[in-house]
């Protein structure tokens, strides 16, 4: 029989004004089970606490409602105080009546009565609670960043500099990301690889940070603290640690005129290369589906060169298994591919180019040592046009959101444009300029005022060559939607940034939600802006939606923080409102029925199968187990069960029933 | 008329973390309600199973709301969706079985809007007083499964 | 054989009398007859949803209906303009199910909303693109410019056919008859349209920026699919001479006399000689190559 004690509070007057609390005290502890019961001022004051400790020791108290505010507010107050007077503190309740009852009603019988009610509910519930235990949840203190972009290094630094591992995992032969290619960066105009290079030599140099590149994620197992992890990591075709990265191997490659993807086509690269001349690592990988020896048998060119024999034709693909406690998804973004936009002749024209190439182009180690001239025919270009809104924020392309970069590298790109050709006219087709940012605007004012930059606020409907130029037709809409023509010599594409084409694998793989443009979804937009639905994995940077670098690195660090938060504790306590399967002797096992409907409603996946075995090994029943590391006590599984198995730890079906029929019947 | 004294019992189920905040809200705000109303706290509107209606019908309830998170809002990004699907399908169920479902109140109240929960509790009193006592109730012939002798009023 | 709905329209009753006889010649080759929609009526043109919503659909809904009644589910129109008004209307119409139901209750008949409305390409690609080549006889050597004009392919949204701004169907089309399809930047310009007879100098202007164009790019014939673009670009070819400055005798031919030329249907029985602008083709031989012109090679 249970021994429940009733505290009722006054709140000073706060609920005594419209309850009468000495009579539902009084009412109270004439209950079945109510053992003890009275009302006091102030009860989550030192007194009244002390009150509750003590009526617990002398009148051997199980359980303990405290009529008073709302549970949002003091319950973690009141189960401390039942918990240092040596009961469990998940046996102690709280009735609101003050949120949803003193404050709501008026001075009368009926307020009264309600809060007797809401008493009566709670302890009905409170007799059918059990004993918990917070649950704890070993971490294993290693974090796995995925990408090694800005956003990656940033977060790998971050982490590695609190003391804790990191495992970088780089699908490209070196980390770097999209910033590596960028020439310069805006509002500044530092250059991108002064200032990115320094920080991967570091993550390449840090003591607790591994990296692996030419690496992808094979699976993700596991849970909060616990994920295990394996990763793919590509044959380079090289000893790793005998190549002194010499790149005689590349200089010696038959095979020169693949087109380099780092360069973004404009320039060529070996079969055997360094993506750029800044990599990290700086080793070579051999390309297999454009190597001739991988291709028709015979070269092996770079094996003879090599003077440190560190070639090795025959390696194959390793998987490598890690545990982690979280990992940090930093995958960035892609740029739409070029057949999006047939009117604007991207891929027929040589001349028409995107920001990316723009960058290459502009780059001081790009194809053209940082001269601006236009693909066809090496001619600079007197006339250039930049279109913004290549694809974005056009419901027609499917496209319907701002990537939001744009706005700011066009700007930036007719200012290098103008500050490498001082004869040029650099003319933009924009619909809005969104320069929000510190020192945006001033920066696309600049452009607009110093460097002469035309504006043309307007869309552009075609671009199509005629006698060697490029005529871009648009119109000019603050001239009254006047068409305007520009024959122009070079023009560049502000494309819509797009989530990579393997971002959805990765997150099937990772189990985290992405939204319609399979972006990776945050799990809240404001409030949880770095974390996903599963817990221990977090996010940084444009695999979220298009980013800017400043944003990326401020992601990054957030991430960074949230991992280092949860390395803080060797263990994770987690609240025991989790649900569970019911298991029973054989040769039931448990009521659970194997039909898995919780498994698909499950938001995080936590349903695990269990097979039951017999001697032998045969499976004799598959069970629903719910990982307690991965739920977070929804509940949903448990209105499903049809049979029942699963109950809420907290809101048990027993308890709720109870509460239902006690609030309704006295 | 009978009606004009009746007050009805209405239970409120409501989800921790929108509605229930939500009518803190309405209590810190100091907005007024009907005393009518009496609010069962769950996690999340996912974990009502409408087992739970049937059995607030039972033992006397003439009128529920079940309200949680605005869609997309769920502090469990999916509950309040599955919530909504079953009431669908169950509506269908209750209206096929005799249920009035017209005494039964779905709705949307976030952290926010306290105001909102007083306007839904208050629009409910007087849909469900208008509808009166629910009688219809006891003369429908309850599996026994559902029955339980010893608690009638 | 096979049996389809046609709907002709008042153009190739008139001005256009040579896009319906090619149409049909064309198909007969391919085994296909086109029956016509019996009792049909004025599909409203660009006049009727100027002037009113519900006389504008319920004039194509009587069409649709009358095709539905005859089990005509699909029905061929070569008329730019009718294929337009005609599948507006029946986007409309699914759309809104009590505008059908207004409507239906105009013309006193029902309408189910299923009859299938193919434009004059749509019905090449689906009756005979893919046994087209096999009847290839006189390959169609020449460097054509296919002119798409506006309704063809606009609004992209309800049409859902081709590209809008780059449409490349008709190109296909021209090069399975063996012809050299150039690239071009004119391909859905528009030509002048309606103003026609109202101010025949804005046609000239527009339709001679198209004619310029492609005979810059050294279009020896341009293709068309639509009666409205046929007349502005051959017969006010005076007025865009005067407007270019220059004699330009490039014609003017339907997409579905090219194609009848390539399999071996003679000049008269696809109505050449109605054409204002001289159909003179310059001889050549078949296994002779189309001259490369200064289409830009594509990367991908």
């Amino acid at each position: 029989m249970a021994r429940v004690g009733v505290f009722v509070c006054h709140c000073g007057e706060n609920i005594s004004a419209t309850v009468d609390c000495e009579k539902v005290a009084k009412e109270s502890g004439d209950l079945n089970s109510v053992v003890f019961s009275t009302d006091y001022k102030y009860m989550c004051s030192d007194p009244g606490q002390t009150l509750i400790k003590e009526a617990i020791k002398e009148h051997k108290l199980d359980r303990v409602v405290v009529a008073a505010c709302s549970p949002r507010m003091h319950e973690p107050t009141f189960r401390k105080a039942c918990s240092e007077a040596g009961m469990n503190p998940y046996l102690c309740e709280m009735a609101n009546i003050r949120e949803h009852c003193s404050w709501v009603h008026p001075k009368s019988e009926e307020t009264t009565a309600k809060a007797g009610d809401l008493v009566r509910t709670i302890v009905e519930k409170v007799k059918k609670n059990k004993p918990l235990q917070a649950i704890k949840v070993p971490i294993t203190k290693t974090a796995i960043v995925i990408g090694g972009g800005v956003a990656g290094i940033q977060s790998a630094l971050d982490i590695a500099n609190c003391g804790h591992k990191v495992i970088m995992v780089e699908k490209q032969p070196s980390i770097g990301g999209h910033m590596s290619q960028l020439s310069e960066t805006f509002p500044t105009l530092d250059c991108s690889q002064c200032i990115l290079t320094p920080r991967m030599v570091e993550v390449a140099q840090h003591p607790n940070i591994t990296l692996y590149t030419y690496a992808e994620i094979e699976s993700v197992d596991g849970f909060i603290g616990n994920f295990k992890v394996k990763i793919r990591r590509k044959s380079k075709s090289l000893d790793e640690n005998l190549c002194t990265g010499c790149g005689l191997c590349t200089t010696k490659c038959p095979k020169k005129k693949i087109p380099n993807e780092f360069e973004r086509g404009l320039g060529n690269r070996t079969a055997i290369y360094v993506p750029f001349p800044q990599a990290v690592p700086n080793k070579p990988v051999i390309d297999r589906e454009n190597c001739n020896y991988y291709q028709k048998g015979t070269c092996k060119v770079c094996e003879k060169v090599c003077p440190v024999q560190a070639i090795r034709f025959d390696q194959e693909d390793q998987i490598i298994e890690v545990e982690a406690g979280a990992l940090v998804v930093c995958t960035g973004f892609d740029v739409l591919k070029p057949n999006f936009f047939p009117e604007y002749g991207y891929g027929k024209y040589k001349d028409v180019i995107d920001g990316l190439q723009f960058e290459r182009l502009a780059s001081a180690s790009g194809p053209t040592k940082g001269e601006i001239r236009r693909p066809s025919d090496g001619e600079i270009p007197k006339k250039i046009v930049f279109i913004a809104c290549a694809g974005s924020r056009d419901p027609a392309k499917g496209i319907e959101y701002c990537s939001k970069i744009c706005c700011m590298y066009t700007a930036k790109h007719a200012m290098l444009y103008k500050h490498k050709v001082h004869d040029g006219t650099p003319y933009v087709f924009y619909m809005d300029i969104r320069a929000g940012g510190k020192m945006y605007e001033e920066f696309v004012r600049r452009a607009i005022v110093e460097d002469d930059t035309k504006y043309i606020r307007g869309r552009v409907s075609t671009v199509f060559e005629r006698n060697g130029k490029l005529i871009v037709r648009g119109a000019d809409t603050l001239m009254g939607a006047q068409p305007v023509e520009i024959e122009a010599d070079m023009v560049v594409l502000a494309s819509a940034g797009v989530s990579n084409p393997d971002s959805e694998e990765l997150a099937q793989r990772l189990h985290v939600s992405y939204d319609a443009y399979k972006f990776f979804a945050e799990a809240h937009p404001k409030l949880k802006p770095v974390e996903t639905n599963t817990a221990g994995i977090f996010l940084a940077g444009a695999c979220q939606a298009p980013k800017d670098i400043p944003e990326s690195v401020a992601a990054a660090s957030g991430a960074a923080v949230k991992v280092a938060a949860l390395f803080s504790n060797s263990e994770l306590t987690r609240e025991p409102v989790v649900a569970e399967v019911n298991r029973q002797a054989p040769p039931v096992f448990s009521t659970c029925t194997g039909c898995f409907l919780c498994e698909k409603v499950c938001p995080y996946q936590a349903i695990e199968r269990e097979e039951i075995k017999d001697r032998n090994g045969n499976v004799i029943k598959t069970l629903a187990r719910i990982n307690k590391g991965l739920c977070q006590g929804c509940g949903t599984c448990v209105a499903l069960c049809r049979v029942k198995a699963i109950d809420l730890h907290g809101f048990s079906n027993q308890q709720m029933y109870s509460e239902v029929m006690a609030l309704l019947n006295f | 008329m009978e009606n004009q004294e009746f007050e009805p019992k209405i239970v409120a189920f409501v989800c921790n973390w929108c509605t229930y905040a939500g009518a803190d809200l309405t209590g810190t705000s100091r907005i007024k309600y009907g005393a009518n109303v009496k609010i069962i706290r769950f996690p999340c509107t996912g974990r009502i199973d409408f087992m739970l209606l049937m059995k607030a019908f039972e033992n006397g309830a003439d009128g529920i709301i079940i309200s949680g998170c605005h869609p997309n809002d769920c502090h469990y990004s999916t509950g309040n969706f599955h919530a909504r699907r079953r009431w669908v399908v169950f509506r269908n169920l209750l209206n096929f079985s005799g249920i009035d479902t017209e005494r039964i109140q779905f709705s949307w109240v976030s952290a926010a809007e306290g105001f909102k929960w007083a306007d839904v509790v208050n629009n409910t009193i007087e849909k469900v007083r208008a509808l009166g006592p629910y009688e219809n109730y006891k003369k429908i012939n309850v599996p026994t499964l559902f029955a339980k002798e010893d608690n009638n009023e | 054989m096979i049996r389809l709905g046609f709907y002709p329209g008042c153009s190739m009753e008139g001005g256009a009398r040579e896009y319906q006889e090619s149409v049909i010649a064309l198909a007969k080759v391919f085994d296909i007859e086109l029956i016509q929609i019996p009792d049909w009526n004025c599909c409203g043109a660009t006049a009727a949803h100027n002037l009113n919503k519900e006389l504008s659909l319920s004039l194509p809904t009587r069409i649709l209906a009358l095709a539905e009644k005859n089990e005509l589910m699909d029905i061929v129109v070569p008329c730019a303009a009718c294929y337009s008004r005609l599948t507006v209307t029946n986007h409309e119409l699914n759309k809104d199910k009590s505008l059908a139901d207004k409507v239906c209750d105009v013309i006193d008949m029902p309408y189910s909303g299923n009859v299938n409305v193919l434009n004059i390409i749509q019905f090449i690609q689906k009756y005979i693109a893919d046994k087209l080549e096999e009847k290839v006889t006189t390959p169609f050597n020449y460097n054509v410019a296919c002119y798409y004009g506006c309704l063809l392919v606009r609004p992209n949204g309800i049409l859902k056919f081709d590209r809008p701004e780059d449409p490349q169907t008709m190109d296909i089309l021209v090069k399975k008859a063996g012809g050299n399809a150039i690239d071009w930047a004119y391909k859905a310009e528009c030509c002048g349209a309606g103003m026609s007879v109202s101010r025949t100098d804005i046609v000239a202007r527009l339709s001679g920026n198209i004619i310029r164009d492609a005979v810059e790019r050294k279009a020896e014939v341009l293709a068309v699919a639509c009666p409205m673009c046929h007349s502005n670009l051959d017969m006010r070819r005076p007025e865009i001479n005067k407007f270019l400055k220059k004699e330009v005798d490039v014609p003017v031919l339907y997409i579905s006399q090219i194609l009848g030329l390539a399999v071996g249907l003679d000049a008269k029985t696809l109505g050449l000689q109605r054409h204002m602008v001289a159909v003179n083709l310059p001889e050549k031989k078949a296994e002779q190559p189309a001259p490369i012109t200064n289409t830009i090679k594509t990367e991908a």
